[in-house]
């Protein structure tokens, strides 16, 4: 029993014994690397760069790969979008025969037949898009009108902020009454509510029943293409058969000299699986349906789910590249390290000889110098933490870019440094450990 | 006050390989030293004097031949053994004081006894004790760099005293000062050799050998005379 509490007691002396211990190498390291403040700096910069620079490229990367998952999970996972595009072939035609009718593009028949013979389809909404000026008074928007369903916002996970989206009725009868987003709502009504005013589309007014909440933009849009990609387009939704009646399915585009003319019965359509499991056939089956019923590839297939899970590969092969890069880093700073080490086992050749003399061990001289590598990749990686901290928000203030620091991030990237501080300064210590007291002694 | 042996050697050989020659330095050296003796050891260059300190510092071992310290058999110990006798058993004072140039007086003095670990606060006393005792209480603080040669020196003899060790070993510790410098140095030799200290120096002045008890002389690795008065 009594043993028992004598050891217990030998071991906690032992255990403060060499907490003191440590403690005091390192205020020993401290002097050591004081003495040669530049010199000390400037090796732990490596560490710091490197360290930093992990921790922010993860950020941006991190925060660039988040953003573009919540824009494509807000088009809908279930979803598959299908959006006429036009063929290559034709425009080349185009381009030497003026005034041709493009005809191309998703058909009705195309909507029915997806409607009607593909299982695993829980619902279906067409739309047209047309590019035109909406006034009020004398504000303008150049905007994309979208005629469609009332099943548009549920589908494509879109809100009404404010009033009502068109109605059965008002679909079926081709009213004109549309909707607004948000941005637009603000640029055409900069004082007053919407609600209720009317706006005009060529010769033609609207009456505004509702205002979208501003949603996500699609990623590779083909309206957002050719504006600025930063600027949101604008849009203005209206009853599909409004828009047939009032714009007719033949559109004239005005370019420089030259008019130019498409028919396209239906811009998009977007279909809604009845669950995750289903988005893959319903997507094959659609692409073998299309296949069939278009000559020309005159179409192009979005599915959201893929698109997601192609967002993940691609940010597992950007952290892989971020990796190797952060390791290299790490690695130069590491070299830094021992590089600096060498030089100074060897200006200190004598004071190993002189504490040889004294008593030190090998193990006490490479305990000492070890202590001394780690101190400066150690606080090397603590100065990289708080700057690879920081530097994510200076980019989202000033760059408006989005960064997320995970947890994780400077944890690893700190206990690297440490690590790097144990492989890189073991061998110098060892050499300095490993020389004989009498040659130590003897050195100027 | 009977004395006994403290250091033994029996037939003491040293080789050194040059490259495909070799170089005995010495050759069969056998001495006894008392406890509470003065010894110079004196000699020509090259005769062996350095080496012959070295090996009695536990820094070397002999190609051949025994070293008994305190009755224990060192020779052919390995090299951390040899750390603890350094660190446990023997005290230097060298010509150019090695002091470490980083480290303030007392943290000098005790490099030591953080090698024995010592606690911390013990041995800080103990320090501060050593640099009274060698006159340096109103220098604790400063630098080596700040100190006089022959300040430096004191803190160097406080440093080899601060294990309480058996046996002092001197290489030249006078070369390096003037002489009215040298003479404190002397002075504090001379004291601790009343209180009983065993000291072996190495020296080439005879006016210094002249204030020890024993004169040990070396020639070609050789001893070459032997007087104790």
């Amino acid at each position: 029993m009594s043993d028992v509490k004598k050891d217990i007691k030998n071991l906690r002396r032992e255990f403060q014994f060499s907490g003191q211990r440590l403690n005091r190498s390192m205020r020993l390291a401290l002097k050591s690397l004081w003495l040669h403040r530049l010199r000390s700096l400037l090796t732990m910069l490596g560490i710091v760069f490197g360290v930093c620079s992990v921790i922010a490229m993860l950020a941006i990367g991190e925060g660039a790969s988040s953003e573009a998952q919540d824009q494509i999970k807000n088009l809908g996972s279930l979803n598959i979008i299908l959006r006429s595009a036009k063929p290559p072939e034709e425009q080349k035609v185009s381009n030497t025969q003026q005034n041709l009718v493009l005809d191309y593009g998703l058909t009705h028949l195309d909507l029915r037949r997806i409607e009607n013979t593909i299982p695993g389809v829980s619902s279906v909404v067409p739309s047209r898009l047309i590019r035109e000026y909406v006034w009020n008074a004398t504000h303008r928007v150049d905007c994309e009108i979208v005629g469609t369903l009332p099943a548009y916002p549920e589908i494509r996970n879109q809100r009404v902020a404010l009033g009502r989206f068109f109605t059965f009725r008002e679909s079926e009868t081709g009213a004109n009454v549309c909707v607004l987003s948000g941005g637009m709502a603000r640029m055409l009504f900069p004082t007053e509510s919407p609600l209720g005013k009317d706006v005009r589309v060529s010769q033609d007014y609207y009456r505004v029943i509702g205002v979208m909440e501003a949603g996500a933009q699609l990623p590779g849009d083909a309206t957002a293409q050719q504006g600025s990609s930063s600027i949101p387009v604008q849009r203005m939704f209206i009853p599909l058969a409004a828009a047939r009646m009032q714009f007719g399915e033949t559109l004239i585009k005005r370019r420089a000299g030259s008019f130019e003319a498409e028919r396209v019965p239906l811009h998009e359509i977007t279909v809604k699986a009845e669950d995750r499991n289903a988005v893959a056939n319903v997507s094959l089956a659609i692409k073998d349906l299309l296949t069939r019923n278009h000559k020309k590839k005159d179409y192009e297939m979005i599915v959201p789910l893929e698109l997601l899970k192609q967002a993940e590969r691609t940010k597992q092969i950007f952290n892989i590249v971020l990796g190797s890069i952060a390791a290299i880093s790490l690695l130069v700073g590491g070299i830094g390290i021992m590089n600096i080490m060498l030089a100074n086992v060897t200006e200190r050749t004598r004071e190993i000889g002189i504490r040889r003399a004294l008593g030190a061990r090998r193990r006490d001289i490479v305990t000492q110098f070890l202590v001394e590598a780690v101190m400066l990749s150690g606080t090397g990686g603590l100065v990289g933490v708080m700057l690879g901290i920081t530097l994510p928000f200076l980019v989202t203030h000033f760059a408006g870019m989005k960064t997320i620091v995970t947890f994780w991030s400077p944890m690893i990237a700190f206990s690297i440094s440490a690590v790097i501080g144990i492989v890189f300064g073991l061998y110098p210590a060892m050499r300095a450990a490993e020389m004989d007291p009498v040659e130590a002694l003897r050195h100027n | 006050m009977s004395a006994s042996t403290i250091v033994k050697l029996q037939d003491v050989r040293k080789t050194y390989q040059m490259g495909s020659v070799s170089v005995e330095v010495l050759r069969g050296i056998s001495l006894e030293f008392l406890t509470g003796e003065y010894i110079a050891i004196m000699g020509p260059s090259g005769c062996g004097k350095s080496t012959m300190l070295n090996l009695l510092g536990c820094l070397d071992r002999p190609t051949t031949g025994q070293y008994l310290l305190d009755g224990k058999d060192v020779s052919q110990l390995e090299d951390d053994a040899l750390s603890a006798i350094r660190g446990a058993k023997l005290g230097f004072i060298f010509q150019s004081y090695n002091l470490i140039q980083q480290l303030s007086v007392i943290e000098n003095i005790e490099v030591p006894l953080y090698y024995q670990g010592r606690p911390e606060e013990e041995s800080r006393e103990t320090a501060v004790e050593l640099a009274k005792m060698v006159g340096l209480e109103s220098r604790l603080n400063h630098k080596p760099f700040e100190l006089s040669g022959g300040q430096q020196q004191r803190v160097g003899i406080a440093r080899a005293l601060a294990n309480d060790p058996l046996v002092i070993l001197a290489d030249e510790p006078t070369g390096n000062l003037d002489s009215s410098s040298g003479k404190d140095i002397l002075n504090i030799f001379a004291n601790l050799h009343e209180r009983g200290k065993t000291i072996i120096m190495v020296t080439h002045d005879p006016g210094i050998a002249q204030l020890t008890t024993r004169v040990v002389r070396f020639c070609d690795g050789e001893v070459e005379s032997d007087v104790r008065r």
